[in-house]
């Protein structure tokens, strides 16, 4: 695995001036991913915050080759890329020089592009066994068109389509678990991580993309604005996530589940949804604290079965 | 899997087994499809040639067919050639990425079977399919016979190719009518096919690493509209080139093609405009009352997109009485699309006909040659009271 030192020394390839927020989780995680191969990399990413923000006509933040082409559909695009890249090599007729060339294929979505809208592309192109990594950058909401809620906002979260009213104190669902829904498909690779571990994150890309087949990374990313957070406080906030285990760090390669990160010091998880406004609403409603206890409940349940199944077959 | 042998003579074919056989000869570096009756037997045989090494294409069996077009729009801004096939609820479905493909400039080669749209589901043919898709910015050839629809999907891959369009193209053939029923049609060799065809070499793609671009950028106003401007002026520069390449396939096949088939149109005082198979029903009715000695006519468009307005407006003129046979309502209260688009190109010529709409053969309903006989009657009406006393109808119902 690459030092820290080494990942700096690496060519930038994805470029600053793009127009994401400050305090964004999403680009040190891309900057990280991207850095993580020494193969060339062809890259797609779904509609959303990173495909506005680095694409803005005639401007792009990608010095590697990129394409967007819609919101549900990340997965089905990036198969096609890398359809086309089997298909030329065998035809000896890829663009350029270079016949042998390796190429790594990358598609980026956000938690809507791929919890919920590309679900079934997502699905489709696991099964059927493509060479690529899917990274879903899981802010909790639609953040990109003023923070929706999706299948991926924690409970109790108030979203402009979960609102925190007068009777419903925002979102009343528990999240998908797409992070297991993807592991069932049986591929070789699946990884949890967060922007705040660079060494954790880091690895499970290098492990990711060595891979010849499909592997699947779910990253947590801040977002300031649907957090109703400081931007200072992102990469804070992230390591408290795996700190309360709403967000645990964990791997599981060839079927094999690893919890990456086991905490000496399990937080409560009000510590998380205190600094953020998203939840501050359940601090002054009655019924408010009921549905933080329901949280720490639920999440208490899901890191129990979680280490469980640690070491184990899955 | 069809036998059919690498020679000009005559060789009984469907017309799904002819696209596929094409296909085959063409050899796609990609194929991203999802079945759907009544295009099925395209992919199935295909995916046969794929099995036993008879192409060297990556099939992509998506899940949807919105997934089958979003892996071409990726297949395609990579650098490959690609090629697909759907019909009805499958070409609905997609619908986003038909717009985000030709839009993006890529020229992805499709085959629609045409198959009536939901509700109520029916699996027959009719042209709601590609008449739903006719503003998606794709080119649209229809096909009257097997022969034409194979010939058409040959003639496709170098119109879309052509570095003056740059567009994606769709090939259109009644469902079950053409797609299922054998005809004696003559087939190119494939060297012959390979040598029309050519290789596909874009100016860019994401597969050239060397040199990194960017595909399907976010634009601001000030860029879109420039961009849409580029896209509509290759719609409108892709008319020549589609006579072009018919010039150069009439020297490889001897078979020529027009925007337009006239038949016994020239000295007819009453005409019938019809697309694909029923222009075969309409031309015996034609026949028919040629013997009677009645000044008849038909008009057959074989390009629907980009519309060759002028061509069309130049062939009805001084007609009499013209029929528009549509088989799909634009459900606008204005009949159905063809209509609209053929009575607007007649508007500013100073002998335009009188025109008249008949929807016909709506989820496979029958149109025989007595419908089309019964349509010339209501002509010779219009033609000799000058009066149209039905704008707009539907037949035998």
């Amino acid at each position: 695995m690459a030092t820290l030192k080494e990942l700096a020394k690496k060519e930038e390839l994805f470029t600053g001036g793009h127009r994401l927020c400050a305090g964004c989780g999403i680009p040190p995680i891309v900057r990280l991913i991207l850095r993580s191969t020494d193969s060339n990399i062809v890259a797609t990413t779904a509609t959303g915050c990173l495909e506005v923000a680095s694409s803005v006509y005639p401007y792009t933040a990608w010095k590697v080759p990129w394409v967007h082409s819609a919101f549900e559909n990340a997965a089905a695009t990036i198969t096609g890329a890398e359809g086309a890249y089997k298909a030329l090599k065998r035809k000896k007729r890829l663009p350029g020089s270079d016949q042998e060339r390796d190429i790594k294929f990358i598609a980026f979505g956000g938690d809507g592009g791929t919890y919920d809208i590309g679900f079934q592309a997502l699905s489709g192109a696991l099964e059927r066994g493509h060479n690529f990594l899917y990274v879903c950058y899981d802010n909790g909401a639609y953040m990109n068109t003023g923070v929706q809620r999706s299948s991926a906002t924690p409970l109790g979260s108030n979203t402009t389509t979960s609102p925190a009213g007068e009777v419903i104190l925002g979102k009343q669902q528990w999240r998908k678990d797409l992070t297991k829904i993807v592991a069932a498909h049986n591929i070789p690779y699946v990884g949890q991580a967060s922007p705040h571990n660079w060494r954790d994150l880091s690895k499970k890309s290098e492990k990711a993309l060595a891979i010849n087949g499909p592997t699947f990374l779910n990253v947590i990313s801040a977002c300031p604005l649907g957090w109703y957070a400081k931007p200072e406080d992102s990469i804070a906030l992230c390591k408290l996530a795996t700190e309360t285990c709403y967000w645990p760090l964990y791997e599981i390669e060839e079927g094999v589940l690893k919890v990456n990160y086991k905490p000496k010091d399990k937080r409560p998880i009000m510590e998380w949804i205190k600094p953020q406004g998203r939840f501050k609403h359940l601090f002054k409603a009655d019924g408010g604290m009921e549905i933080i206890e329901e949280f720490q409940r639920r999440l208490d349940e899901e890191w129990e079965r979680l280490l469980e199944l640690d070491g184990k077959r899955v | 899997m069809t036998a059919v042998a690498q020679t000009q003579r005559e060789t009984g074919l469907t017309g799904n087994s002819a696209i596929a056989y094409a296909m085959m000869q063409i050899n796609p570096d990609v194929c991203p499809a999802y079945p759907i009756t009544p295009s099925t037997s395209v992919i199935e045989e295909f995916s046969s040639y794929v099995a036993d090494g008879k192409v060297e294409t990556e099939l992509i069996p998506t899940e949807s067919e919105h997934s089958a077009m979003s892996a071409g729009v990726g297949a395609s801004a990579a650098g490959a050639r690609v090629m697909t096939a759907t019909s009805a609820q499958g070409l609905a479905l997609m619908w986003e990425m038909l717009y985000i493909a030709s839009g993006m400039r890529l020229p992805i080669i499709l085959t629609d079977v045409n198959r009536a749209l939901s509700a109520p589901i029916n699996i027959h043919c009719d042209h709601s399919d590609t008449m739903g898709a006719r503003d998606s910015g794709w080119l649209q050839l229809y096909s009257e016979t097997v022969q034409e629809a194979y010939d058409n999907l040959i003639m496709a891959v170098r119109i879309a190719e052509d570095k003056r369009v740059q567009l994606p193209i769709m090939v259109c053939l009644d469902g079950f009518i053409t797609s299922h029923a054998i005809e004696n049609i003559s087939l190119l060799s494939t060297e012959a096919v390979q040598g029309f065809v050519g290789e596909y070499t874009p100016d860019s793609a994401l597969l050239n690493v060397e040199n990194p671009a960017t595909f399907g950028a976010m634009t601001l106003p000030y860029a879109y509209m420039p961009l849409k401007k580029q896209q509509s002026d290759a719609m409108t520069a892709s008319k020549p080139v589609v006579e072009e390449i018919a010039a150069e396939f009439a020297l490889l096949s001897g078979r020529n093609y027009g925007l337009l088939e006239e038949y016994k149109l020239d000295d007819a005082e009453v005409a019938i405009v019809v697309l694909n198979s029923s222009a075969g029903t309409v031309k015996d009715a034609v026949d028919t009352l040629r013997a009677q000695g009645k000044k008849v006519g038909a008009l057959k468009p074989r390009l629907y997109r980009p519309f060759p307005h002028a061509e069309i407006a130049k062939a009805l003129s001084g007609k009499k009485a013209v029929c528009v046979l549509d088989r799909a309502d634009s459900m606008n209260g204005f009949g159905g699309p063809l209509f609209t688009d053929i009575r607007s190109a007649l508007y500013s010529d100073a002998n335009r006909p009188q025109i008249i709409d008949r929807i016909y053969g709506l989820g496979g309903a029958d149109f025989r040659v007595n419908d089309a006989l019964g349509v010339f009657d209501e002509l010779f009406k219009v033609q000799e009271t000058g009066q149209v006393d039905e704008l707009i109808k539907y037949l035998t119902v």
